[in-house]
């Protein structure tokens, strides 16, 4: 039983030998030949400004942006919603749902809210 | 590191993984195998087969390389593939009026390829200034970095890009891949 999975244990090792033996020939064979101005940092062809460590993106964007999203998916779930409200027989369960939904983001808003994540530090 | 002889010093034992790497690359075996007339022609090949190009696109005939690179063209079939970096790219097409403000640009990409390295000068600007012979346009790639391929047209088609690939292979073919061993360029470090 387990020797029937032999073949793929073969084929996992030539793959890896296939790799390995790519890079080294590679490795070998390659131009070296590195000097200041290909060793430079790469700012699409322009002087580089300043110190890399300093040119950071502000973590606090990432927040925002998921602060975004969710209430952008929020959004998408509320338009089919609003068009199948109009049927009678489901409209007040939905009606209950969604606002349990509504009221989850919402504690989650004023959970970021209440944890300055709101705040542009 | 080594003696004359060939032998191998006690102080190798010792040794960084920087040297011991150098030595691998740079002993009989590699340069007898990097003399190899069929090494050479699988290199060249495979130098070939997958031409990287740098989107450097400066003026209208970037649109044109845009369209060769789409699908009714597409350069995908020759391995053509363009990458947004210079570092992993092969060739640097200049796809338009490269003025005097952009030519330190231009150099400073070209030098932070990596080696093999070509050019295609795109479009009558790129190739000699083109109609704009004015005080702040670059009269030719070539007064900045060398120029393998001149595609002429203003802009050329998407055929005359990838004609000017398909003589750019040509000529990759007919190069050896290890000029610069053979030219001992090492560079510094």
């Amino acid at each position: 039983m387990l020797l029937s999975y032999l073949p793929i244990l073969v084929m996992m090792g030539i793959a890896t030998a296939m790799a390995l033996g790519v890079l080294f020939f590679s490795f070998l064979l390659r131009p070296r030949n590195p000097y200041k101005e290909k060793l430079a940092p790469w700012e699409c062809g322009l002087e580089p400004i300043g110190e890399a460590s300093a040119g950071h993106f502000k973590v606090h964007f990432f927040i925002i942006a998921i602060l975004f999203v969710l209430f952008d998916v929020e959004t998408l779930f509320l338009f089919p919603w609003a068009v199948t409200l109009t049927e009678k027989a489901l409209a007040i369960p939905i009606f209950i749902e969604m606002i349990i939904f509504i009221v989850v983001l919402a504690i989650g808003l004023v959970y970021a809210w209440a944890k300055g994540a709101l705040d542009w530090v | 590191m080594m003696h004359a002889g060939g032998k191998l010093d006690d102080s190798f034992l010792f040794t960084t993984l920087e040297n011991v790497a150098e030595v691998l690359r740079n002993n009989p075996i590699v340069d007898k195998l990097k003399d190899n007339e069929i090494t050479r022609k699988v290199a060249n090949w495979g130098l070939t087969s997958s031409l990287w190009p740098m989107t450097f696109g400066l003026a209208c005939c970037a649109i044109e390389m845009i369209a060769t690179a789409c699908s009714r063209y597409d350069t995908d079939r020759l391995g053509i593939v363009f990458r947004p970096s210079p570092r992993q790219s092969d060739v640097m097409i200049v796809a338009g009026t490269m003025t005097k403000k952009m030519a330190p640009l231009v150099k400073r990409l070209y030098d932070q390829m990596a080696e093999p390295r070509w050019v295609i000068a795109m479009g009558g600007c790129a190739s000699a200034g083109g109609p704009y012979n004015t005080y702040s346009v670059v009269q030719g790639t070539d007064l900045v970095i060398p120029v393998d391929v001149y595609i002429p047209g203003c802009p050329p088609r998407p055929e005359a890009l990838i004609y000017g690939f398909l003589q750019l292979m040509e000529k990759i073919k007919r190069e050896t891949p290890f000029i610069l061993e053979q030219r001992k360029i090492r560079g510094v470090k």
